[in-house]
Order: C-alpha cells, then structure tokens, then sequence
C-alpha cells in the first residue's frame, strides 16, 4: 500500500499536487475557475505555449534553445513594423520567413557545425537584442490602425466563445504531436536526441534532423510573435524579455527531459498551462506579480527533482 | 576448511516483468578463487550489483565475517572490504593514481583540506604491495588499460579488502597482461582475500579458480570444484544443452562479386587496403584491436570519410558512400559496440529495428505502424528474441537479446552485403554459437559477408578466407589450407616486429 503510494505519487505527484493548488485557489479567490478567467489564463500561456511547442523537438534532439526570449522581440517588432508599411498579410509572411531564418542559422551553427547549443543560442539572444534595437531605432513601434485591421483576429478575437490564440495554440500543438509521433521526421527527432552515435550508424543524417528542430522552433516563435503583435498592437523592445525561460520551464515542467530522447508535446502543453494558472492563481490571491519568478523558480526545481527521483527510484540522494 | 568471509542467501531482486535473481545463495571462503558463470541475463551482473550496494534484495541476507550486514552504497561496501572491480573501469582519467585509488575517500586535515603527504604515501605502499611499475603522481588517463586496472586492484590494498570481485576482467588485456593479472590474483589469494570471478572464459576459470557456480535465468543450477568437473560439463549447466558443432561454416557457392575496395587509405588509421568479397562468401578479418579494422568498414559505410581508394558494387565503381546511401546500396554494418553504436537504448525493439530503413516504412513520411508491428512480429519469433513487447525499451533487455535487435535492424531490409565487427564479444558460448549458425546461414542465402574478429579460432571457423590486418595494413590473405593460426599469427607479428622508422 505505501509502495503504491509512493509509486502514484512519483508519476502523478506533479499533477496531483496542481490539482491540490488548483483546489485551494477555488476555494479562496471566487474568480478563479470562471470561464472568463480559464479563458485569460488561456489567452496568455498560448504565447509561450506556441513557443514551448517548437522548442520541445530542440530538447528532445538533446539540445537547447535559449535565443527564443529576444526573437519574440524581434519577430514582434517587425510585424508590427511591416503591418504599418507593408499590410498584415505580408507582414505575417515576412515575419514567418525571419523566425525560420534565425532558427535556421541556429541550426547552422549547432547541427551543421556542431558548435555547442547552450553557447550558440546564448550569443543568439544577445545578438537579436542588439538587432531589434538597430531595426527599431530604439522607439517602440505601434499599430496605426489598431482598432480597424484583420490582424486583430489572431491575439483579440474569439471563436464559438473561445480566444482565437488558444485555438491557434490547441492547432500548432496538435499538428506538432502529429509530426513528432507520426512522422519519419519525428522519429529521427527521438532517435538522434537518444543516442546520436547510432543514429549516424543506422543512416540518419542525425546533423539535418537537428538543424530543422531549430528551424522549427523559429517558426513557431514567428507564429506566437504574430500572436503577441495582434494582442498588444505594439511592440516594445523588451516585449519577449524572459521568455525563453518561462517556455523552458513549462517544457520541463512537463517532464520533457533535458538530456534528449524523450518527451512529447501534450507533456509541454500541460506543463506551460500548469505554469499559466500557477502564475495567475498567484496574482488572484493578492501576492505581488514578482512572485510569479520565485514560484517559477520553485517549480523548475521541483519538476526536475522529481524527474530525477523517478529515475533513480528515490527522491534523496 | 574455512569458513566462508561472504555468504549470500536466498537473494531475490525483481525489475518490472522479470526476476532477475531467484534466491540465489552463494558463498565464498578466504583464499579462496570462487568463478561467477552464466550466459549474458542469468543475474551475474545484477548479482554483483547488489553486493556492491548499487541494488537492493528484495529478499534475502548478505552474511560478511559472520555477521549479517546492509550494504547501502558501493562506497560503504568498500569500506567494509568489499571491493568491485568493474568490466568497464570506473577511474578519472585526469586524476592521478594515488588520487584515484583513495576516490571518495581521501585523506583530509581537520579543516578538509587535502592531506597530499599521507595520500600519495599510503597510496605508494598500496602500488609496492601490488609490484606495479607506475607511480602515485602519474595521471591515470596516460596508463594502458591493464596498468589502469591495477589502479583498480591497489584499492584492495588500500582499503584492506576481504573479498574482491572481478568482473570479465580480462576482456580488454592482452595474453601478457592477463598472465600479469592472474599473478596479482594469486597474490590476493595468499593474504586471504577472497575472489569472486565473473568470466565467460572457460580457460580462464579452469586455471585460475578454486569452485565454479552457475547461474541460469535468476537461478544457481550448482557449485561443483573446479578440479572435479571439466568446460563441457559446466557449459551444459550454463545453457542447459549440450553444444554441437561449436562453429558451422557456410557450405555455399561463390557467385558474383558484391564488392571489390581499391587503395582505401585514411591517414592516421589505416593505407592502401584492397580486397573484394562475392555472393555466398564469409571473409574474416583477423586482427588484434587497433589494427584498423573496424576503420575500415566504418569507411565503406561512410561514417568516416576515405583520403583515397575506390569501391566498385556489384561490378560498377561508385563513389564512397555516405551511410544513408551505403544502406540503400544494400549494405549492413552490425557495429563493434551495440550500446554506443548499435542501438537507442531508450527505444523499444521495434523503433530500433525499423530505424535504418524508415522511408521505406512511412507512406509521405508518415510511419506506417502495421507494417513496422509486421517486422517486429516476424524478426522476434525468427531470431527467437525474449522481449515483452515492440514497446520495451532494450535498454532492459540482456545484451544477448539486444545484441538480436542490431541484427533484426539490419537482416529485416534484406542486405546484399552484411559486416559483423566482433559480432559475438562479450556474449555467452549459447549466443555465440547461434550467431555463428546465423552467419553460415545468410552466407548460404547468397549474402557477402564480411566478419571482424579478434578471436582466432572464431575467424578461422566461420570464414571461407581470412584477411590478417597490423597497424592499418593488409598484412596476408589466407584461404583453405593456408588458413591456420600459425599462419595468421606470423602475418600480423612480421610485420609487428619490423622496424618502426620504416
């Protein structure tokens, strides 16, 4: 009996120990689980949710992806920049084609070269920081006709009653599920994150497999950078500041491991959502919004434990 | 007769699915040289592990000097004398020796502060008790394998030992070396160490060892004396059956030819090795390891890349491949290391064995599971591979059983060319002997097959002709009556024996 305690508590612990949380916040603060607030919490983890979806085929090759946080800037500061100039229509493709640009010079750089990740998107982020600011002159950019484009659809609008941008994050996570477990692609991603070595052996080109992990983590940077624009009708140049942690941490919340080989992307979608009604049950029960970064702190460490503990059958060393 | 320093009795440990020791008991005396043998998955590891506090019984007592003891953690089984020697060494190599004698244990002042003295001291004492020829102060990383396994046995000094385990000790070393080893193992006897010795080995432990034990699927099938039984009685205990013809070679006919190297050169691994093998062939490259031979077919299969040398496949030249296009040519390479190489241990069989060849089991890139089920189903009954399902990953399979998966991997495309490097090391006589059959077999069918082995009685009984390889040359081509050992062994030492300046 207290073995399957434990067993129950090693697999499910992270999510029984939410629902606890989730009870708890019901019971103190009345607004939490309405639908208006659901739907708001939906409406801010679609951003980071879109993200984690592409960054988890990047942590599951056994890589890293940290440069995302600055191209969300980036990405949002020129489609926004380009709807004033060019429409939203050609923004949009502009801004796709730049989050897959950037994700396929990582991808250069990390797969192709074979320089180290944590290193490479590192300099990335501080390099695309840099970039928003030369684009951008240093002033934040606005939507001139915010109240009259079709661009609002993506971060505003609802569908059936429910925010446009979660559907657009349930769509982007359903068609990444489907080519991370259905696909040849998908299974390169798991066999090269599981042991490189013998991907090579048996014919993958293990090099290609990484480099469009990446590239497919620009592209949806790109799509949650429309996501944001259409929300905010503006762009700061610290809009994405932080980011790539808060996506990292929903990943690994999920229980996506840092060494590669596995994961999936319902796993990263739990975990962002988890990490959204933790943030927002937190500020609904009066502490202030800083306190989010402490619990996220928290929970990163947790998650891993956990993980490790599972691994190694106990939770102390 | 002594009584036993270490008895362990009715020890079971179970893992999801399998019960991987079924109250096994076993003893083992002071001075005394007590063998450990079983086919690969018959609990000698897990055993092992479990004494040296990396597993806990799930039933069971662990009785030292007298005394029934919990072992918690390998540093606390050293502590109390018990000592593991590992199969793959467990040193830093950046360390130095004397450092990495004390590992976890070193010698501090009352402010923790490395006590350097009394550590390379007390280590110098350790290396003199053992006659080794290193210092304290080398760094480990620039000792050969065997001087680094001495490091590993001085602990037994160190810490004073009562009972050392070796595990397949002798699987990297050289004759001289083991002979080395075996007298180091004999001087341990003397103080009244008592030894555990883990081999597949059959010479090993007749030499070497005082009683034999025999474990089976989780399972002691018996302790008997050494001096009373003999190799063919013990392997029967080991696989239950009596081994037939040890080897089986091909009886095939030649037909065309599937591949013919010209001039492959690698600089720094090997030079101008020619050589061709036809339909129905077993060519065997016999060689001691370092010779070049894994280099070269690791470059026929383009996972390094040639200098020079030309390849012509069934009769056209083509340019060297890279692997994808090695694999589509027909090729198979089942690699020298199935863990690092061979397989994504996180994997079940079923995604290993498809992993080669996935375009060919997606329809528009998207993975047709029937078909790969399909394959599954039909290479786990053929090869006769014990797994719970397409879903578990071979990382909790037996080496046997996963070394069957790199094979699955590799027959399920039908190659026309299939290379074997050092197929069956590591692996019980049982495993080795189906393998064997399994090479005259796909010989028989018409495949080319190319087999590297360091073992020379292996490479003279399974091949039609033997290529001899030293230091990255070709160094004799033998077939039919030129095939003996003699010959293969003076092949590799002429050119061993030749000046270095040339």
């Amino acid at each position: 009996m207290q073995t399957e305690v434990k067993a129950f508590l090693r697999r499910h612990g992270l999510l029984a120990g939410f629902g606890l949380f989730l009870i708890s916040v019901a019971l103190s603060a009345d607004a939490f689980l309405t639908p208006g607030n659901i739907f708001d919490v939906l409406r801010q983890v679609s951003i980071t949710g879109v993200m984690a979806v592409g960054v988890t085929f990047v942590v599951i090759t056994g890589r890293l992806d940290l440069s995302v946080g600055s191209l969300l800037t980036l990405l949002t500061v020129i489609v926004v920049d380009q709807h004033n100039t060019s429409g939203p229509a050609m923004a949009i493709l502009i801004t796709l084609a730049a989050g897959i640009g950037v994700g396929m010079f990582n991808g250069v750089l990390v797969g192709l070269v074979g320089l180290n990740a944590l290193i490479v998107t590192l300099a990335m982020l501080s390099f695309l920081q840099g970039l928003v600011l030369f684009y951008s002159g240093g002033s934040n950019v606005n939507v001139q006709n915010a109240q009259t484009t079709w661009f609002a659809v993506f971060g505003r609008h609802d569908l059936l009653g429910v925010p446009v941008p979660a559907l657009i994050f349930l769509v982007t996570a359903v068609i990444a599920a489907f080519v991370l477990n259905r696909t040849v692609f998908g299974r390169q991603v798991f066999a090269v994150g599981g042991n490189e070595t013998a991907s090579r052996f048996s014919g993958i080109a293990s090099r290609w497999t990484v480099f469009w992990a990446y590239a497919l983590s620009g592209l949806t940077t790109a799509i949650a950078a429309v996501i944001m624009g259409s929300r905010v009708m503006g762009a700061q140049n610290t809009i994405g500041q932080g980011y790539e942690l808060t996506v990292l941490a929903g990943v690994i919340l999920g229980g996506t491991s840092l060494l590669g080989g596995s994961g999936s992307i319902w796993r990263t979608v739990l975990g962002i959502t988890m990490l959204g009604f933790i943030q927002n049950g937190l500020l609904l029960l009066g502490f202030p919004y800083y306190v989010q970064w402490l619990v996220t702190w928290a929970v990163i460490i947790l998650a891993v434990w956990i993980d490790l503990g599972a691994k190694r059958g106990r939770i102390l060393a | 007769m002594a009584d036993p320093i270490l008895t362990l009795s009715g020890i079971t440990k179970t893992f999801p699915g399998v019960i991987a020791l079924d109250k096994v008991s076993f003893d083992v005396r002071p001075g005394e040289v007590h063998a450990l043998v079983g086919e690969n998955g018959a609990g000698k590891s897990t055993l092992m592990k479990v004494l040296a506090g990396l597993y806990h019984p799930d039933a069971g007592a662990i009785i030292y000097q007298g005394q029934p003891v919990q072992i918690d953690n390998p540093l606390a089984a050293r502590e109390k004398g018990i000592l593991l020697i590992h199969q793959e060494l467990s040193l830093s190599p950046e360390l130095s020796v004397a450092e990495n004698i004390y590992l976890g244990a070193w010698p501090t002042n009352a402010l923790g502060v490395l006590n350097k003295r009394k550590l390379r001291r007390d280590a110098q004492a350790a290396l003199d008790a053992m006659g080794c020829s290193f210092g304290p102060d080398d760094r480990v990383g620039t000792l050969s394998v065997a001087m680094q396994q001495m490091v590993e046995i001085a602990r037994s000094q160190a810490f004073s030992a009562n009972v050392v385990i070796f595990d397949e000790p002798t699987a990297s070393l050289t004759d001289t070396e083991k002979d080395q080893l075996f007298t180091t193992i004999r001087g341990l006897q003397r103080q009244g160490v008592g030894i555990v010795y883990i081999s597949h080995k059959m010479d090993e432990i007749f030499e070497l060892t005082d009683r034999i034990t025999v474990l089976r699927d989780g399972q002691v099938q018996g302790t008997v004396t050494t001096k009373e039984t003999d190799a063919t009685a013990v392997t029967r205990m080991m696989i239950g059956r009596t081994l037939e013809a040890y080897f089986h070679k091909a009886d095939s006919t030649f037909r065309d030819e599937v591949l013919r190297v010209e001039g492959l050169s690698l600089k720094g691994q090997f030079g101008d090795v020619s050589f061709s093998v036809r339909q129905g062939e077993v060519l065997g490259f016999y060689g001691l390891v370092g010779a070049g031979r894994s280099e070269v077919v690791e470059t026929l299969f383009g996972i390094r890349k040639a200098d020079r040398g030309t390849l012509r496949w069934q009769g056209a030249e083509i340019p060297l491949p890279t692997p994808r296009q090695a694999i589509d040519l027909g090729m198979a390479l089942v690699p020298e290391s199935r863990k690092e190489q061979g397989l994504v241990l996180m994997m079940g069989g079923m995604e290993n064995t498809t992993l080669p060849h996935l375009a060919s089991y997606a329809r528009r890139t998207v993975m047709d599971r029937g078909k790969e089920r399909a394959t599954f189903d039909e290479y786990k009954d053929a090869l006769s591979i014990k797994t719970t399902g397409p879903e578990q990953p071979v990382s909790t399979l037996s080496g046997g059983n996963q070394q069957k998966f790199v094979l699955a991997k590799w027959l399920c495309a039908g190659p026309k060319l299939i290379i074997l490097d050092e197929p069956t090391r590591g692996i019980d006589v049982g495993s080795k002997s189906a393998i064997h059959t399994l090479i005259a077999n796909l010989a028989e069918r018409g495949l080319a097959v190319i087999v590297i082995s360091s073992e020379m009685p292996e490479v003279l009984g399974v091949s039609h002709r033997v290529l001899a390889m030293a230091e990255g040359r070709l160094v004799g081509e033998f077939e039919g009556e030129e095939m003996t050992e003699e010959n293969l062994i003076d092949a590799v030492s002429h050119h061993l024996a030749r000046p270095a300046a040339e």
